[in-house]
């Protein structure tokens, strides 16, 4: 027994050590961890991130460099706190109260102290820095925006969040990333690779040299220059002439499904994102619930597209072969379908056939042919699906795929939707009951940018390509066949020259008659939708919309275009107005007629917006 | 000499080596800053103990060319010459970081402690050894106590609790030689009341002693035990348990504060966990097969202060990883296995006990200081065998080995 006792104290001894070891060093990962971060020294080498230009290499946002002013807890002296403060431009407390946090957060490693000093700023601290041990400057890249405009599509970059940091491994605290438009979408390509040394540090901090010779540090990859699809110049005026009105504009290039223009307002200029003041801003903006500046309307607002959609519906009877381009149908003042149903109309000359229809928005012709064309099939399911799959074949109803971060799906209805809504088979439904689809109210609902490319692919005879920003990277023209293949609608091509011929007559004419540009042969249609809020629970109208689309020119088509202005009452009356000078100003970069730019710029919705939260009775449509 | 070569155990000697070697590769890694700079700088750490090591050599010349009888009848004389050199310490020592435990000359210390504990092995031979001794006599028990006790206490007046606990080590070769299991189980007993009771406090661990008692009597009932007797046991237990506190108080209060971290009383790993933490975390990092050589960040970066001396296994831990530490303990294991077979196949009980001693005196060294490393014992400031970097360590190790290789050379002869 005596002689066992070595024997037992080694075994036993050995084993607790093996374990022991085996804990700490295999499964234990955290001080695995732990050393490299307090051992190894990542220094990463920011590239610059990309520049972004428009249409005609026009640039739009380049960088600006900022500091921030970084410490290190653990080698901060005792120094002067009330002179580095004032050369801060911060608050004594606040100074503490970062130091303080810097603390908590780690004692070695390094924190944000006051984040993105001007050049200015920092020149006057880089003189007394070397006062301040344990204080240093990291230089860093903010956005430096060339253009006022465009904000709502360029995006801008915050620092990203914990959110962020989750979801993306890439990512370390405090570095930047795109948030929305652009620059949000394109992250990856404009922000480059950063590089990154390692550097061995000792105990006291001290760099001890590059750890294991450099063989894990790599260089930084300049971030991409985008060229965009978008024209400045045609930018800025469709958001001058937008100001102090609510609504979206989108203007494609109808051969090539390029994105000319993409207007929402309210905006804001994109500096005001920038650095130090952004966080401010962004929450002032963030709570404005009403004017909603950081909702781009012209992808996200789903608005009735209203008489523009007559186009297609005449598209769709055409191709069902219900009806004539030469057969007329009477219009006296309205269309009764029913014992008590009836769709009312204008005031225009009758009868109508498709052409003249168009020209003069005539409601009851399209909730005819319409009908027509739900009522060809033995059951109106069957008929409702025919017809709503044609709608979609030019876009509506869906995220279009363009590449901007937003959108919303818009809504053309089926059969199932409405079996849905009448609960068949307990209750029937028949075509009379879908009637407003006809002109484009019920239940159709669809985005600015998806009547856009609706219009471009009437403009192109029947197919479109996918609306799209991005033109080129680093100089190099864009090959994404996503962007190149064209989307062949449902539609014969032989059926669109009769109702091309009326969008342009509606310039001849019709309801748009007194916006004829002068010397380009434009296609067009009006619209006016109505709408409704709710308010403490009631459904109340208010000013109808006015909406407009259009392209131009007639025959080989350089623009197609749609406006909504919220409230703005008829069509013809802001939207139409708006999207012929938008045409001029594309086609001619001249604006002939200095008065209709004139009573644009100088006419102000506002009123109009105040009327529904003012608390008191008011009149519409005025 | 040529007689002593072929009979020599070659296989301690190559155990030896292999630990001597890999511990010296160890504090090349910690010194070195400049990989260009030449491994033979003796104005290095890496160099100076290169220099230890080629004279350690020719310390092994002269202890095998020594008689082995020597080493028997001149005990009590080294015993003596040992004392004294712990005594001038208190006139002459050289006082390094508080402790007053070197005699300096020139350039180099040395430390006498580290030589003692050859000394006392061989006088604890001596006395064991002698006619009519016997461990089971109070009387014998004490005077072995004394030998012991003696350097003990010198070497605490330098202060020195870390090489003072070691002569805790006789201990093993005094149970081979008979001490009684009271012992053993006294001592077992006082650490763990003191362990737990500064862990959990006085009321919980005395509620515990009451209910084992309780269980131990109810369960050798049939024996008819003795209740008095385990009443008496109750309230020693009891009464050591609440002196525990007036006992701690006792403590400097560094050493109160490695009791209170290793019982995870305080978490303070910048300040007094420091050395600890930072051990724990270059071990952590070192994975499966570890950084490699001249690659461990935190051995590289000095992080762990006293990594060349006491925190070397650190080293070992963060450059080799696992399979290296693992390594390093095994080579361990077999040398003291080694030795305790040597010491079983002695024919004379003086070598033996000297065997058993230099078993004892490795064995706390190996097991203080790897459990220190490795978070698992309060920080005790005693060297790994071999391995750490100082001449005096690696000289006092050299030489209870060498003794004992030469007696064992020698044991048909004595």
């Amino acid at each position: 027994m005596r002689k066992l006792l070595p024997f037992l104290l080694i075994i036993f001894t050995s084993l607790l050590f093996i374990a022991r070891l085996f804990y700490l060093q295999i499964v234990d990962d955290t001080y695995d961890q732990v050393s490299m971060n307090l051992a190894v020294k990542k220094i990463y080498d920011y590239p610059q991130r990309g520049y972004i230009y428009d249409r005609n290499n026009e640039l739009l946002v380049a960088n600006q460099p900022a500091y921030d002013v970084m410490a290190i807890p653990l080698q901060i002296k005792p120094f002067d706190t009330l002179a580095l403060a004032e050369v801060l431009n911060i608050s004594k407390q606040r100074l503490q109260g970062q130091i303080r946090k810097a603390q908590i957060y780690s004692p070695w490693l390094p924190s944000i102290i006051t984040p993105q000093l001007t050049k200015k700023e920092f020149a006057s601290l880089q003189e007394v820095l070397h006062k301040f041990e344990g204080f240093y400057i990291q230089k860093r890249q903010l956005r430096d925006y060339q253009t006022k405009h465009g904000a709502n599509f360029l995006g801008y970059i915050a620092e990203v969040n914990n959110a962020d940091l989750e979801k993306n491994p890439y990512f370390k605290s405090g570095e930047l990333i795109g948030r929305q438009g652009i620059e949000k979408q394109y992250e990856e390509l404009l922000r480059g690779e950063r590089g990154v040394k390692h550097i061995q540090r000792d105990k006291f901090n001290r760099e001890i040299g590059p750890f294991k010779d450099g063989v894990f540090d790599t260089l930084p990859q300049k971030g991409a220059d985008l060229q965009l699809t978008i024209d400045i110049n045609l930018q800025a005026y469709g958001e001058q002439l937008m100001e102090n009105k609510r609504g979206g504009i989108v203007a494609l290039e109808p051969a090539t499904g390029e994105i000319l223009a993409l207007v929402t307002a309210p905006n804001y200029d994109p500096d005001e994102l920038v650095g130090r003041k952004r966080s401010r801003n962004f929450t002032k903006m963030y709570y404005d619930t009403i004017a909603k500046p950081l909702f781009d309307r012209g992808l996200q607002a789903m608005y009735p597209p209203g008489s523009p959609f007559k186009a297609f519906t005449g598209l769709v009877a055409r191709q069902e072969g219900v009806v004539d381009i030469d057969e007329n149908f009477s219009c006296n003042g309205g269309y009764t379908y029913g014992r008590h149903s009836r769709m009312g109309c204008h005031a225009h000359a009758s009868p109508v056939n498709l052409i003249s229809g168009i020209a003069h928005s005539c409601n009851s012709y399209f909730a005819q042919i319409y009908r027509r064309s739900i009522e060809k099939y033995d059951t109106p399911q069957e008929g409702m699906d025919v017809w709503s799959n044609h709608m979609k074949s030019f876009g509506f109803g869906d995220f279009l795929g363009y590449d901007l971060p937003v959108g919303r799906r818009g809504r053309i209805p089926d059969a199932a939707y409405y079996n849905w809504a009448y609960q068949y088979p307990t209750y029937k439904w028949y075509a009379t009951a879908t009637l407003s689809n006809a002109i484009g109210q019920g239940e159709i609902e669809s985005t600015p940018i998806q009547l856009a490319n609706a219009t471009a692919a009437i403009a192109n005879r029947g197919w479109y390509k996918r609306p799209h920003i991005l033109k080129g990277i680093d100089g190099n023209q864009l090959k994404d066949s996503l962007y190149l293949a064209k989307n062949h609608t449902t539609i014969d091509e032989e059926h669109f020259e009769p109702v091309i011929q009326g969008m342009n007559d509606v310039y001849n004419y019709g309801t748009a008659q007194f916006l004829k540009v002068p010397g380009i042969e434009v296609c067009g249609k009006t619209g006016t939708s109505e709408n409704f809020i709710k308010i403490d629970g009631e459904r109340v109208q208010l000013t109808d919309h006015s909406i407009f689309v259009a392209f131009a020119p007639k025959d080989n088509p350089q623009i197609a275009i749609a406006v909504f202005v919220e409230n703005g009452y008829w069509g013809a009356r802001y939207a139409g107005r708006i999207a012929s000078l938008m045409i001029e100003k594309h086609l001619k970069e001249e604006i002939s007629r200095k008065d209709l730019e004139k009573w644009i710029m100088s006419h102000s919705l506002e009123e109009e917006y105040v009327k529904p939260y003012s608390g008191e009775p008011f009149k519409i449509n005025q | 000499m040529p007689k002593t070569l072929l009979k020599i155990d070659w296989l301690t000697i190559f155990l030896f080596l292999l630990l001597v070697g890999f511990g010296w590769i160890n504090i090349y890694s910690t010194s070195v800053t400049d990989v260009e700079a030449s491994w033979l700088d003796f104005s290095e750490i890496h160099g100076k103990q290169l220099l230890w090591i080629g004279l350690s050599l020719i310390l092994i010349v002269l202890i095998l060319a020594l008689e082995a009888k020597f080493y028997q009848q001149f005990s009590s004389l080294i015993y003596v010459a040992a004392l004294l050199s712990l005594v001038g310490l208190l006139f002459f020592g050289k006082t390094i970081a508080g402790q007053t435990a070197w005699y300096s000359f020139g350039s180099f210390s040395i430390q006498p402690a580290e030589f003692v504990k050859t000394a006392v092995s061989l006088a604890m031979a001596k006395y064991l050894t002698g006619i009519n001794i016997h461990l089971k006599n109070f009387k014998h028990q004490i005077q072995a106590f004394i030998i012991i006790v003696i350097p003990m206490f010198l070497i605490m007046l330098q202060p020195d609790a870390g090489s003072a606990l070691i002569y805790v080590a006789f201990i093993i070769p005094m149970y081979r030689e008979g001490l009684p299991d009271f012992y053993l189980i006294l001592g077992i007993l006082v650490a763990l009341i003191f362990v737990l009771t500064l862990k959990f406090g006085f009321y919980y661990i005395g509620a515990v002693i009451v209910l084992l008692m309780l269980l131990i009597y109810l369960f050798n009932r049939n024996k008819k035990p003795k209740l008095l007797k385990y009443i008496t046991v109750a309230l020693l237990c009891i009464g050591f348990s609440v002196s525990v506190g007036f006992i701690y108080e006792q403590l400097q209060p560094h050493q109160k504060d490695r009791f209170d971290l290793i019982l995870g009383k305080i978490d303070d790993i910048s300040g007094k966990g420091y050395n600890t933490y930072q051990g724990k975390v270059a071990i952590g990092s070192g994975g499966w097969s570890g950084r490699g050589w001249l690659n461990g960040t935190h051995t590289q970066g000095k992080f762990v202060p006293e990594q060349h001396t006491d925190y070397i296994f650190v080293t070992v831990g963060e450059e080799w990883g696992f399979i290296g530490s693992t390594l390093v303990v095994l080579l361990f294991v077999f040398l003291m296995i080694r030795l305790v077979f040597l010491a079983e196949r002695q024919k004379s009980n003086f070598s033996r006990i000297y065997g058993y001693s230099v078993f004892g005196i490795i064995f706390f060294h190996f097991f203080v200081n790897i459990a220190m490393v490795l978070g698992l014992f309060p920080t005790v400031g005693i060297p790994l065998p071999f391995f750490s970097y100082g001449g005096s360590s690696l000289w006092g190790f050299t030489l209870l080995i060498f003794v004992f290789l030469k007696l064992d050379a020698k044991r048909m002869e004595i």
